[in-house]
Parts: C-alpha cells; structure tokens; sequence
C-alpha cells in the first residue's frame, strides 16, 4: 500500500539534495507517472534500491567495481593555459577518463548490480549519444546479463562508433524510427518495451528523469563525481569549495551528480543547456515519461522536438530535482549554442590537450562566455564536469570544424 | 459531502442499466480528426451498437501506445489534430445516446490545468476521462476536480496491480473499471491473453461496478471470450488499423457490428 498512501520519511531539507520527499516529489516535480502496468516493476526497483543503498555490501561491491572496472577515482585536472587565457581558476573532474569514456558508467554499474539482486537477467535502456548504451551493454557483459538498447535512428547515423561498439559488446541495438527518431523517442520506445518485459529484465534509465525512483536512485549513482570532486577541491584549492560548479544538462545526470557533492557548500550552480534543448531554461509545467517536470511544448501540450550538435542533450526535458533548484534558485540553467560548444571543444583541445565530448563542450562555452562577460569574475574558481571524451564526436567534429 | 461511492454518474449509470439487461458492453475507439470527416466514424459506432465511445486526444509521445495507436496520433497530429479542435467537432454533435469517454496523456490535461480541461471535456459533451499515465497514486490532483465537473475518471488496473491496490482503484474509479488485458502496449493480439481472465476475476472480487477488457481485443472470437470474463470490451487498434487502411464509417459499422453480436451471443441471463 505504500504507493497509494504517502510515506513517512522525513522530508528533506528543500535543496540539500537529500532524499525526495513523500511519492518521489522534488517540490512540486518527480512522481510516479507510469502506467498501471509499470508501478509494481518501479515499486520494486525502489524497494530494492533502498535496502542496497544502506547495505554496506552493495556500496562496498560497488565501489570496488568502479575502482577496478570503471577506473575510479577520477583526477581533478588544472586546466593551467586555458585558466590563463580566462583569469579564472578552471578545474575538470575528467568523466572523460572513465572506462567506456563518458560519466555514464556509474548510474548503469550500480543499476546493474541492482538487477543481479532482483534476479533479473536483462538490461533495457535508451541511448541518445550511445554512452549510456555503450555503458550498460558493458556492465551487462561484465555481469552476464543481456543487453537490449533502443536508440534513434538519427543518433545511430550520427554516432556510428557507438553502435558498433555496443554490438561488439554483445548488446541488441534496436533502431527507433517514429517522432523525431532521437533520445526522446528511444526512452518512449524502452518503456513500451519494459511493459511487456518486467518479469525478467530491468530498465537502466540512464539520467535524473523517469518515475520514481529513478530520478532520485541515478543521482545517487552519480554522486560519486561531486563527492570525490568535493574531496579533491578540499586538497587542491585554497578555498576548499569552487565559486562554481558547473555542468553539461540534457536530462542532467553528470549535473545531478557534480551538484550533489557541494549541495551544502555555499558554491554556485550552473547548469549548461543547449540552446534547442532547454528543458530547464525555457520548458513548461507536464509530464512526460514517467516524471512531472519541464518540458519544451508547444501551444497545443504537445512535446516538441529538441535539436542539439550534441546528441546527449537532445531532449526536450530536465530531471525533475533540476527543475526544483531552478524554482529554488539554487541553481541556474543557462543555455550555449551549438557553435560556441563547437568552438569550446576545439579551445579544449588546443590548450589543454583534451577532446571533450560535444555535451561536456556546452558546459566549457559557457565558462568560457561567463569569464569573457565578467559574469565569473577574475580569479574565481569554477570546477566543471567533463562529463565524457570526444571520440564519439569526431565525425560531427571533422565536417564542422 | 455524499460518499461518492453512492453517487454513480451518468457514463456508470448507463453502463449499469445496459450491462444488468445481460448485454456484453462494446466501446470502440476513434482517434479524435484522424480523418476530415472523423465524427461519422462516432454515428457508426452508435449505430453498430457501441454502449459508450472513447475518443483519443493525440499526443506526441504515447508511451502505453503500440504502433497502430501511435501511427494514428501522428496521422491526427499531422493534420493538426488538438484537444482543443477535437472537443469541438464533438460539441457540433447532436447527442447520439451513447456516452463520449476521452482518453489522453496527463501532460495535455496539465497543458491547461485540469480544471480548465475538465470543463472543457464536460461543454463538449463529455461524460468520461481515461489517462493511462496517470496511475492511482497520482490521480488525487483531478479526481474531486473531475467530479466537481461532471467527468468521471477512470482508472486502469493491469495483471501486475496487487490485490490491496486492485481494490483501491476499483474503489476510486469512476464509470467502470478499465483492465488491461496484458502486459504490453495496445495493439492487435493472435488470441486474449490468459491474464485477463484471471485479473477480471481479482477485480470482481472487490466491486460491482462494470469491467471492460481492453488492449488486443481485435476479434469477435476475443470478444466473446472476453465477455466470459468481462462486462465488456474496449477496441481501438483494430478499428484504427481499419481507418488507417482507408475503412470509411460504413465499414467501420460492418466490423463492429460482428462484435455486437459476437458480444450479445455470450450473453448473462438479466439481473
């Protein structure tokens, strides 16, 4: 019954970034809006979700994974010349250099995990970039699971390489060929499927969006960014704590996780949308794919399509707690076009030695705008996510480079 | 306040009389300026038979929709297809003695608010509401505004709904209860699910209000067997696949009426 009557937990401070509060709510965002078909699978996957998040076992057995499998910790990284070039203190958490290549790689091994104590033999998930398909067919080798991925058409154009990479990692790439055939159609298309397939698989959402818990159970895998990025700023800056703390938003996953570290610190967040997948900047009050939250609609409630040079922000929404530190005004959504994250990965690689991905490229634009403005002043410090590696890009790169 | 379990609306109260007369209950779907001429597919229906009609209100993204439903929404939306619009053709129509049950996604009726959107649904006639995405936990944010409206809301309940929750929805919901037949999207189906006989069954057990079978029922053999079990049927994809390949209101009156009877040949002796 606990999903028809509110839970007792004790309610989370508003923008602590602690647990959500009764039915999933983020204020007045989250929920659980799933077909009737689905409650129980999402009961389940919570249930199973709390008792693992305070087992020790399960945290240890995770951790260990991402320090042998995944490559973790990963360094905090100076940018020393293009700090100079800026006047501001520029530091890179370096999701880059995970195993797989992208922040990804956290949500779906503590998903994955998840599924092996449910007894679940499968993994479902939607990819948009294909990092969080390559990341979950690679868990799902690891583990011995299967591996089923729905991904746009469009996306598996744009990101040949990580479809490849998902069949040679032994994982079932399903094209997706209705609306706009990208991340958005892809998680309708994982959830259809889910319906028909809870007894024995499990659907690895991969960012803070979906029903409850999802969007509360993958910022948690996540926080392993801010948490370890809050211990490397305490050794590496003088001030402890960045000014800013800054990252790429599509449905927010890396940014959900990088905020969680300093929720209690006096930082400033910024979350970097792209200029056609504002979801947090500019989206309305609705409800889409399990969670109530900020969408890109257009007069008539209908979900418009999200255009993005980066196919992970393609999406027309924002997790819902991304959409409460909005309200609160903890953190603030800001948008870059695709040109200025073009010409931020190329400034990247040119004075730091790093080909970032096209989605981590928005959230540099926007330093790199921010400190041309004044806006972050000279000498603040800003610590920002570089949520996964370039090489997925390259040919999108090659023509408009 | 009266206890609104008493207080059956007009769309239970005319499923009610029909059903305790013995009849198997029929309520096609149509998918709201699918066509230009889209309301004569509603005076088919009434005149095969049909004991109540659920319009679809397209939307973009329908996540419990399989590929006929989904092909119809673009069709609808392409030909630019709104709530708005759709609730108007239906306000031009004379009554036509059969309940009008709209069935959309909770965004488009969080798009206006759901006060706003339950009245709207209640001037263009209007009786009842469907929103498979709103599932029980969440529908206290429309239920007393449907009621205060006129609309009743009803609830889905699926094979994997636990029992104490089954009673909840049937409980709460309003004109009937929908039961999902299956585990799966809608869409036509080679035979009735063996979960629907069973879940039929476990909402029985807890209410007396009508229960219609929904989700792959696209044959009069299905429907007659899932009269066994059901007080009725709901079918959509299979009409919309007819629309979809060029069946215009006569065929549409010709197929249904297979159901009609395949419906009134399975039928309980009167209450």
């Amino acid at each position: 019954m606990r999903d028809v009557l509110p839970r007792s937990e004790p309610v989370a401070a508003a923008g602590t970034m602690g647990e959500p509060q009764a039915r999933g709510r983020f204020g007045e965002y989250g929920g659980r809006y799933a077909p009737e078909s689905l409650v129980e699978a999402c009961r389940e996957v919570e249930e199973t979700f709390r008792e693992a998040w305070a087992d020790p076992g399960f945290r240890g057995g995770l951790a260990r994974l991402l320090a042998v499998h995944a490559g973790r910790p990963t360094p905090l990284t100076p940018a020393w010349r293009l700090s100079r070039e800026l006047g501001v203190q520029l530091y890179l958490k370096r999701e880059d250099l995970t195993h797989t290549g992208s922040h990804k790689i956290n949500n779906v091994l503590g998903q994955a995990l998840l599924a092996t104590r449910m007894g679940r033999r499968r993994l479902i998930a939607e990819t948009g970039a294909g990092q969080h398909g390559v990341a979950t067919a690679t868990a799902a080798a690891l583990l011995g699971l299967e591996a089923t991925v729905f991904m746009g058409e469009r996306d598996m154009e744009r990101q040949a390489l990580n479809v490849f990479r998902m069949r040679m990692l032994g994982a079932e790439v399903v094209p997706v060929t209705t609306g706009s055939r990208t991340l958005k159609d892809a998680t309708s298309e994982a959830m259809r499927h889910w319906v028909g397939a809870t007894g024995d698989s499990h659907y690895c959402v991969g960012s803070v969006v979906g029903p409850d818990p999802y969007p509360w159970m993958v910022r948690e895998f996540q926080r392993v960014i801010g948490d370890e990025a809050r211990g490397q700023c305490a050794a590496e800056l003088r001030t402890g704590v960045p000014d800013h703390v800054v990252a790429c938003v599509g449905g927010g996953s890396n940014a959900a996780g990088t905020f969680a570290g300093f929720a209690d610190t006096p930082a400033r967040f910024v979350g970097v949308e792209a200029e056609g997948g504002a979801g947090a900047a500019r989206g309305r009050l609705g409800v889409l794919h399990g969670c109530r939250s900020l969408f890109l609609q257009d007069d008539d409630g209908q979900i418009t399509e999200a255009h993005s040079v980066a196919a992970g922000l393609d999406y027309p929404g924002v997790g819902p707690e991304h959409a409460h530190l909005r309200d609160l005004g903890r953190a603030r959504y800001v948008t870059v076009t695709d040109d200025e994250a073009v010409g931020a990965a190329v400034r990247l690689a040119r004075t730091e030695g790093i080909v970032p991905a096209l989605e981590s490229a928005h959230a540099l634009a926007w330093v790199i705008r921010a400190a041309g403005s004044g806006e972050l002043p000279a000498g603040s410090t800003v610590l920002m996510t570089l949520s996964g590696r370039g090489d997925k890009d390259i040919s999108t790169l090659k023509e408009l480079v | 306040m009266t206890n609104p379990t008493l207080t059956a609306g007009a769309v239970e109260r005319h499923l009610r009389a029909r059903r305790d007369t013995g009849r198997g209950l029929l309520m096609p779907f149509v998918t709201g300026r699918i066509t230009p001429g889209w309301t004569d597919c509603l005076r088919a229906f009434a005149a095969a038979g049909a004991d109540a009609i659920e319009v679809g209100l397209p939307f973009s993204d329908p996540t419990l929709d399989g590929p006929t439903i989904q092909e119809a929404n673009d069709t609808a939306l392409a030909r630019g297809a709104s709530a708005r619009r759709i609730l108007a053709d239906l306000a031009e129509l004379p009554d036509l003695g059969v309940p009008l049950v709209a069935s959309t996604y909770y965004n488009l009726v969080l798009h206006d608010g759901p006060e706003a959107f339950c009245a709207a649904l209640r001037r263009a006639g209007v009786g009842g509401l469907i929103v498979p995405d709103l599932p029980v936990h969440e529908a206290g944010e429309l239920t007393d505004v449907a009621a205060a409206a006129g609309i009743e809301l009803v609830l889905l309940a699926s094979p994997a709904t636990p029992q104490p929750r089954l009673e909840e929805i049937s409980r709460r919901s309003r004109g009937f209860v929908y039961a999902v037949s299956l585990m799966g999207t809608t869409g036509e189906r080679d035979t009735l699910a063996a979960s629907a006989a069973e879940l039929t069954a476990r909402i029985r057990r807890g209410t007396d209000r009508p229960v219609l079978l929904g989700f792959g029922i696209s044959t009069p053999d299905q429907a007659r067997e899932a009269r066994r079990h059901a007080d009725g049927v709901v079918v959509g994809a299979a009409v919309m696949r007819r629309v979809l390949d060029g069946a215009g209101p006569g065929d549409l009156r010709a197929f249904l009426a297979t159901l009609r009877q395949a419906l009134d040949q399975e039928c309980d002796p009167p209450r």
